[in-house]
């Protein structure tokens, strides 16, 4: 059972980055007529998207909000010891991402920099690895990055995804102070759903051809897509989250000791408004305690904790204990409960 | 529970006719899509806190045959 506690490690400051480009979904009705759009649109809750500029990658998101962010705290730059990369929309198949980005921030050789290759329980599996290892002492400050392009991943003509991913990054400043107390997460993995959220061709299995490249109806209800598309079945991921997250979330608060009342958040991942309504239905939870930003930035995978909580929070975190909870692709699922000491959050960045 | 339930279904599928009796086979609505299928699985979950996986929704036909297997799993 994969549950984790650390103690003196906490979130110093947080900031994000979206693209300016705003997707008006209601208008997005290129490939599918407006009525149709519609009930899509009004069932998924999912009313703008940001699409970044074709010459913007996820790196170039995270590395706006952490230049925003290290100014804001006026952060030396030699002080940061740590950098980890959370994205599943790297620059390159090599070199990592994440130690472009330690050039870029101007960061010392001794920096320890790595990339994770996850998706929406990322962020959560990224502040538990950082939380681990700022926990012995030898490291003063981690950032982590966590950026997606998730618009380029999935084709326009699938009305399955076609409505619902957004491009966004995030920074967090990670730092040791005995005034954090203890954090508490539960991480989890699940191989043999592989299938429900997958792009199948163009890594080392089933390299790029000129068929997997060739787009192809789908379905019955003539989606088109590639093999190197992202694809999703959303009823079975669904299920999945009806399944589990629930669960997780109990096992998490029954570990950290806490109840629903004396929790002051809950940040969901932004999968999409049927979702994450069922699950604060589900869990009874008071709306207020829900931060969402789904409506204005759909699904940025695993950005859509923090984001949510640089354009939502701002001011409102210092302090508070939330819980964070993110599952997607994989299948992979993580909770965490955090105590938050001194939380600084940045204006949201637009490039 | 079968009353319970037709009205609970007809809700969810936003239904206001007869049409909807135990052995309506529901995939032949015209209401039925993805999304009211994942609806009544949400339903089902918070009125019955029973999870019906897809692998074993897929085997049900008719409203008897859902109500069957919330029963048997409850």
């Amino acid at each position: 059972m994969a549950l984790l506690k650390y103690t003196g490690v906490g979130i110093r400051g947080l900031a994000a980055a979206v693209p300016r480009n705003v997707i008006k979904n209601y208008e997005y009705t290129t490939y599918f007529p407006a009525e149709e759009v519609k009930q899509v649109v009004d069932k998924i809750g999912i009313v703008e998207r940001r699409f970044a500029d074709p010459h913007i990658c996820s790196s170039d998101l995270c590395f706006a909000a952490a230049e925003k962010l290290l100014t804001d705290l006026s952060v030396p730059r030699e002080e940061i010891d740590l950098l980890v990369f959370v994205s599943q929309t790297p620059d390159y198949r090599m070199p990592a991402t994440s130690i472009l980005l330690q050039h870029r921030l101007g960061l010392s050789e001794n920096t320890i920099a790595f990339d994770l290759n996850l998706g929406c329980s990322g962020f959560i599996y990224g502040m538990s690895v950082i939380y681990a290892m700022m926990e012995r002492s030898g490291l003063r400050r981690a950032l982590l990055l966590d950026g997606e392009t998730r618009s380029r991943i999935y084709s326009p003509k699938d009305r399955k995804t076609a409505f619902i991913f957004g491009d966004a990054g995030a920074a967090a400043l990670i730092e040791r102070d005995d005034s954090y107390g203890e954090s508490f997460f539960s991480l989890n993995s699940d191989g043999s759903k592989e299938e429900l959220i997958k792009i199948n061709a163009g890594g080392y299995r089933n390299p790029t051809t000129e068929e997997t490249l060739k787009e192809r109806v789908v379905d019955e209800f003539g989606n088109i897509r590639s093999d190197e598309h992202g694809y999703m079945n959303g009823s079975d991921v669904f299920n999945f989250v009806i399944s589990r997250i629930p669960a997780d979330i109990k096992r998490v608060m029954g570990y950290s000791g806490s109840e629903v009342a004396s929790l002051d958040y809950f940040l969901f991942h932004q999968a999409n408004d049927f979702i994450n309504s069922y699950l604060a239905r589900k869990l009874k939870l008071d709306p207020e305690k829900v931060p969402a930003t789904i409506a204005k930035f759909g699904n940025t995978s695993s950005v859509s904790i923090p984001l949510t909580m640089v354009s939502e929070m701002q001011g409102k975190l210092s302090g508070k204990k939330v819980l964070l909870s993110g599952f997607g692709v994989g299948m992979t699922w993580a909770t965490s409960v955090i105590q938050l000491g001194d939380c600084f959050v940045s204006d949201l960045v637009e490039i | 529970m079968s009353e319970k339930f037709i009205d609970l279904f007809k809700e969810t599928l936003e239904i206001t006719d007869d049409s909807v009796q135990l052995d309506t086979e529901f995939r032949k609505l015209p209401q039925w899509d993805s999304l009211a299928f994942l609806s009544v699985i949400a339903m089902i979950d918070e009125e019955y806190d029973v999870v019906i996986e897809g692998n074993d929704f897929i085997k049900l036909i008719t409203v008897a045959d859902v109500i069957n297997e919330i029963k048997n799993r409850s």
